[in-house]
């Protein structure tokens, strides 16, 4: 591993000023993921800024009603907190199937919106890998790319973004709030903060550099069934191939709105507002939702089987949905 | 003298001093801050028990109580960790007083060559208090209750790989121990 200098901060502008006096720095938090790749050489940062001390831990109560989490709370507590399973029971959902047990216990709301790809190229010191190493090429466009994105990649990358957690905050309108080296603050909708990859697949959020992640901004609870199914080799601990985080609300047994985004299929949590728009009138929401989200896909030989896996998932997560609300 | 205080940035390739507790024994350590927790504790310290499989935080051998916390230590560095109490399996129980999950361990024989054990006992342990504390899993068919302990004790103890597959006994082991506490 690199050699780094490491300090310890004890506030979020003492954060973004260490950052500032030291160019190259990289935040750490739970540091589940930025450790690893710091094994690998992936990630080589100078100086480690230690943000573990300067609060950020909790979870409040917003005058909209909503929710605020701070970048610090560890995934297990975000799951367990009271209010977030019963107002927003996708989220839980969706936390409690990523990693495991001890990883949630260490892993943080910030740091998992920074979460990098899983993708096998990326980890692969001695293949090209434009995410890693720009302009050195994608071994995965036709190399194993089982796991990796069928819509909003390019030519430069087909990498997926792995978090669950994001996929549920994206269905829940979620913002990201930050603070930034000068001393502003920033709101970033879920839906802008990460960038596809275009010609600068290694350029992955839209924060500047040493902008803090500070909160999660939830809006009020929405109601209406609320799921999270994620597909994926093993039974646990393991990556989805597809999942789907959906707010489902009927009248009776009449589907009148639905929110739905995917995780696994993309560079960024995935979801079309346009496909939720006018679902009452659809005769088959399910097909309706994947035609419009997934128009213009490009998948590979090795993951084109994720659309007909999602569509046939999406039918019976609605399917399923609608028994319990008219039970 | 090359400290790791707050706010005082270490000069590249000086060590940090770290203090906390491992086993109630308060600990002070001078390390190059890429230390991880686990090779701190093992190889500064010489408490051998918690091991090091993949050292990227798939298999569980390495996992510790931190504050009362099961993480994976390969993945977390020492100097991070100023003031925590750690606790490893040597610090659970002993030859002569066994804790109730290692002697569970033993009656289910939850284990065939052992290396993931100190790892299996110590995630059980957080694994246990975790759902005191309520904290839900991806098979809790309810959010707040879970009633199929087996499926519930697989779930929550998937960050851990067994090479020998005990994972039946494993079960009973844990599934023992909460069943005597409740």
């Amino acid at each position: 591993m690199r050699q780094f200098t490491y300090e310890r901060v004890s506030s979020p502008s003492e954060a973004v000023q260490a950052f500032a006096q030291t160019p190259g720095a990289r935040y750490i938090a739970g540091g589940t993921n930025l450790i690893d790749l710091m094994k690998l050489g992936i990630e080589a940062p100078g100086h480690l800024i230690d943000v573990n001390d300067i609060g950020l831990d909790g979870i409040d109560d917003t005058p909209e009603g909503g929710i605020r989490i701070g970048a610090l709370v560890r995934k297990s507590d975000v799951a367990t907190d009271p209010r977030i399973r019963s107002g927003y029971p996708v989220l839980a959902r969706a936390l409690v199937s990523g990693a495991s047990g001890q990883l949630r216990n260490k892993a943080t709301v910030g740091g998992n919106l920074l979460q990098r790809t899983r993708c096998l190229y990326f980890y692969s010191g001695d293949l090209p890998c434009n995410k890693r190493q720009p302009g050195s090429g994608c071994a995965a466009q036709e190399g194993m790319s089982r796991g990796l994105a069928v819509i909003g990649g390019s030519n430069a990358c087909i990498a997926t973004y792995p978090s669950d957690m994001a996929v549920a905050l994206r269905v829940l309108d979620a913002e990201v709030e930050t603070l930034l080296p000068n001393g502003t603050t920033k709101r970033i909708g879920l839906a802008d903060f990460h960038a596809l990859p275009g010609d600068t697949p290694h350029v992955e959020s839209v924060l500047d550099p040493g902008e803090l992640i500070t909160a999660v901004v939830v809006p009020k609870p929405l109601g209406g069934i609320q799921r999270y199914l994620k597909l994926r080799d093993r039974a646990s601990y393991a990556f989805a191939n597809v999942s789907i985080a959906m707010i489902a609300h009927f009248d009776s047994e009449d589907l009148d709105a639905v929110r739905v985004a995917f995780g696994g299929m993309a560079p960024r949590p995935w979801r079309k507002e346009a496909a939720e728009a006018g679902i009452s009138f659809a005769a088959s929401p399910a097909d309706h939702i994947m035609d419009i989200a997934f128009e213009g896909a490009k998948p590979t030989e090795h993951n084109a089987f994720k659309l007909p896996l999602a569509r046939r998932a999406l039918a019976i997560l609605l399917d399923e949905a609608r028994v319990s609300a008219t039970s | 003298m090359a400290g790791c205080l707050p706010a005082v940035p270490t000069q590249r390739g000086a060590t940090c001093d770290v203090t906390f507790s491992v086993n109630g024994v308060a600990r002070t350590l001078r390390i190059d801050p890429r230390t991880t927790l686990l090779d701190a504790v093992r190889d500064e310290l010489g408490l051998t028990g918690s091991k090091k499989g993949c050292d990227q935080g798939q298999c569980g051998a390495c996992t510790m109580l931190v504050e009362g916390r099961r993480i994976n230590s390969c993945l977390t560095f020492a100097v991070m960790h100023e003031g925590d109490e750690i606790t490893t399996i040597e610090g659970l129980g002993s030859q002569d007083a066994l804790h109730p999950m290692q002697a569970a361990f033993i009656e289910h024989d939850g284990l065939q060559c052992g290396y993931c054990t100190p790892g299996q006992i110590c995630s059980a342990v957080g694994a246990i208090d975790e759902i005191r504390r309520g904290v839900p899993s991806h098979v809790s068919p309810d959010l707040n209750r879970l009633d199929r302990l087996d499926e519930e004790i697989r779930e929550r103890m998937s960050g851990n790989i067994c090479r020998c597959a005990a994972y039946p006994n494993i079960v009973s082991a844990i599934r023992d121990v909460m069943e005597a506490q409740q």
